[in-house]
């Protein structure tokens, strides 16, 4: 039965286990799993800005490698040597054949004046003057020069780089057309897993190569090359459709061109999400376990309070039998007490009377006949007091146990032998099953013998006549159980109960003091056993005596 | 022979009073006090053979005490107790202060009349002893004992 008292507590006690262990678990586990996230983003920028970097210096070698190539030409072969055709075009063949990777297009010389004077490749550029233009300028002023990329032979892009001859005294130029596929591809290889994306830009922000998202070739970029500093730069941009993006910007050294290597956050292949949702079930499920463990044990320990509280009111309840017995002892004491005086005046009284009527002058009365016989009556009926007022002050002795050292077997034979002519007289046999060798107990024969003959006469009186009664005596564990069967007419259910109370009695006023069972009962509680007992109407009343095997002292 | 001399102690007058005229009706010497205190006080002044106590009387001195008091009084006088307390306790407990048997009240006279015969006889042969020991005295030591006859007809 649930006491409001222990709803609450139940209620209570549930709710701060579960907010004291829930609530840490919770925010530990979304603690560390942004901690996670943000460490994961953190190595993802350090990554691209690797990437960047790194990649960054090889397009700068790729790129040297090309301008080398064209320095050491210009320097070693000569104007006019290279500015026949024939002789250009023999050199551009050789090249070819040795470098294909090279990606040269073409090549053509250009004098000091901006004359293109020798030509070799797809175009029609000889005779252009390039003087206006300001790479020419800027070639002639710096020595070499390389452009941005342009849509060029094929709609293919390309770029030029220009060389100028350092010997003698016309400068020349000598220009070439690359390929920037292979540069291309280059850039591409850094574009890593699905999201990512590398790409060069240049000042102006414009695609120098293919980007794999977000634009065109030769198109202006969203990104804005001023925000890049000069070592490797790495930003973060949420774009239009809301996804984080992480920029990594690195200057090439030998041109104004970034190199872009972007990653959208650290999440490739979702593995973030993958993790928070993992964290999440497992969060989830300690929290679960949580809750079914705490209400469980809640329950457990809410259920073992209302069993100790049933034990302790069970107990209180026999504390107070106890006490009441006790109580009704001493008040059964106080009365007999009290009666015993006058019952000893009214006794003497009569004896007086009775010597007085042996004196002469009463023997000629009439009546003397009658007074004997009453006062006769007077001292049997103060006798039959007497028994009374001395079983109830038996009933309230406290007097020190005696121990003696008992054996169960022997003493119910000689009880069973005190009755067994009362027995054979009303036709009732007795029948024993006597466990042999029952240990021998440190007890009170006296007292045991007091109460088996209560039982015993019990059973006699309950069966009349014709009948017959089972003793028997067990031993189990560490108990000795005496148990007393007659074959009588059984004890009704509502009287089974009250069967060890004091002075109830069922026989007829005058037969019984209806103390026997409930002196039993004191006297075998105090030697630390009980009395039970089993009816059936058609089956009989069987008495269990428990008795604790006490071993007896070593004398 | 002299006759034996009774001394009962009771506090309830009714009962004292009854054992007393049933004791004098078969020609027993019987005196009946109703305290403690009044016992000793007699004591002191009579000799008495056998004492009638009652353990539990109220008020006043307390029954074992009165017995302790009668022992040392006159060791030699038999006290039968009577105790309408059916605590045994007390009564074993003056069987070991020297009482010479106990009964519950209330009792059956004729098993006062029993034990009060017993306690004569122990009675008897104790004087006997006490009087063959005297005599073997006044064989041995005639002047000790002729001091103590001039005492006793004093």
């Amino acid at each position: 039965m649930k006491t409001p008292l222990y709803s609450e507590l139940r209620r209570r006690i549930i709710l701060i286990t579960l907010v004291v262990s829930i609530a840490p678990l919770i925010f530990l586990g979304g603690m560390i799993f942004y901690q996670f996230a943000g460490l994961c983003e953190q190595r993802a920028k350090e990554q691209i800005q690797q990437l960047a970097r790194s990649q960054a210096n090889a397009l700068d070698v790729f790129l040297r490698e090309r301008v080398n190539i064209l320095t050491t030409l210009v320097d070693t072969v000569s104007f006019s040597e290279i500015s026949q055709p024939d002789k250009l075009a023999s050199i551009f063949d050789v090249i070819n054949r040795r470098s294909a990777g090279l990606g040269l297009v073409d090549m053509g010389i250009i004098d000091s004046q901006g004359e293109h004077l020798a030509y070799i490749g797809p175009y029609n550029l000889k005779g252009l003057n390039y003087y206006q233009q300001p790479w020419f300028t800027e070639v002639m002023a710096k020595g070499e020069f390389i452009s941005d990329v342009y849509m060029g032979y094929r709609q293919l892009p390309h770029f030029i780089i220009a060389v100028r001859s350092q010997k003698g005294r016309a400068n020349w130029i000598l220009r070439a057309t690359i390929d920037s596929d292979v540069f291309n591809n280059m850039v591409r290889t850094v574009q890593t897993g699905q999201t990512g994306d590398a790409y060069i830009i240049n000042r102006k922000g414009v695609f120098q190569t293919q980007p794999r998202f977000g634009g065109e070739i030769l198109t202006l970029s969203k990104l804005i090359p001023a925000h890049f500093g000069q070592r490797t730069t790495a930003t973060e941009h949420t774009d239009a459709d809301g996804r984080r993006k992480f920029y990594a910007g690195a200057w090439l050294k030998n041109n104004a061109w970034l190199l872009v290597v972007s990653q959208e956050g650290c999440d490739e292949k979702g593995r973030l999400a993958q993790i928070r949702n993992r964290d999440i079930l497992i969060v989830g499920l300690g929290c679960v376990a949580i809750i079914l463990a705490t209400v469980l044990i809640t329950h457990m320990l809410i259920q073992r309070l209302e069993q100790n509280d049933k034990e302790m009111s069970g107990l209180s309840a026999q504390l107070v039998q106890s006490d009441k017995l006790a109580a009704l002892g001493k008040m059964a004491a106080g009365i007999a007490h009290e009666i015993n005086n006058p019952l000893a005046v009214i006794g003497e009284k009569a004896g007086w009377m009775k010597d007085l009527l042996k004196e002469e002058e009463f023997q000629q009365s009439e009546n003397l006949a009658e007074y004997i016989k009453s006062v006769d009556k007077i001292d049997e009926h103060v006798e039959r007091a007497r028994k009374i007022t001395h079983n109830m002050l038996g009933f309230a002795r406290r007097m020190e146990p005696h121990l003696d050292d008992v054996e169960v077997n022997e003493v119910l034979t000689q009880t069973i032998d005190f009755l067994a002519n009362h027995a054979r007289i009303n036709n009732i046999e007795i029948q024993t099953n006597l466990q042999e060798k029952l240990p021998v107990i440190a007890s009170d024969q006296s007292k045991l013998q007091q109460v088996f003959l209560n039982v015993l006469n019990n059973a006699i009186d309950a069966i009349g006549s014709n009948g017959s009664i089972q003793v028997a005596t067990i031993q189990k564990n560490h108990d000795i159980i005496i148990s007393v069967h007659d074959d009588g007419p059984g004890i009704p259910k509502e009287m089974q109960s009250k069967i060890f109370d004091p002075f109830y009695t069922t026989k007829a006023t005058g037969k019984g003091t209806g103390l026997g069972l409930s002196i039993s009962f004191s006297i075998i509680e105090k030697m630390g056993g009980s009395i039970s007992l089993a009816s059936d109407p058609d089956q009989g009343t069987t008495f269990f005596i428990r008795l604790p095997v006490v071993t007896p002292a070593k004398k | 022979m002299e006759l034996f001399r009774i001394l009962v102690v009771d506090d309830e007058i009714d009962f004292l009073e009854t054992i007393v005229n049933r004791l004098k009706k078969r020609k027993l010497d019987a005196v009946g006090v109703e305290s403690g205190e009044a016992a000793l006080a007699l004591l002191d002044q009579q000799l008495f053979d056998v004492v009638i106590l009652d353990i539990k009387m109220p008020g006043g001195m307390d029954g074992i005490e009165v017995l302790r008091e009668i022992k040392r009084m006159q060791p030699l006088v038999e006290v039968i107790l009577l105790t309408g307390h059916a605590s045994v306790e007390t009564s074993i407990e003056g069987m070991k202060l020297g009482a010479f048997d106990y009964l519950l009240k209330p009792m059956k006279f004729d098993e006062l009349l029993e034990k009060m015969a017993a306690a004569f006889r122990k009675k008897a042969v104790q004087d006997q002893k006490i009087r063959d020991a005297k005599i073997k005295e006044l064989v041995r030591y005639p002047a000790r004992v002729l001091d103590q006859v001039k005492k006793n007809d004093k």
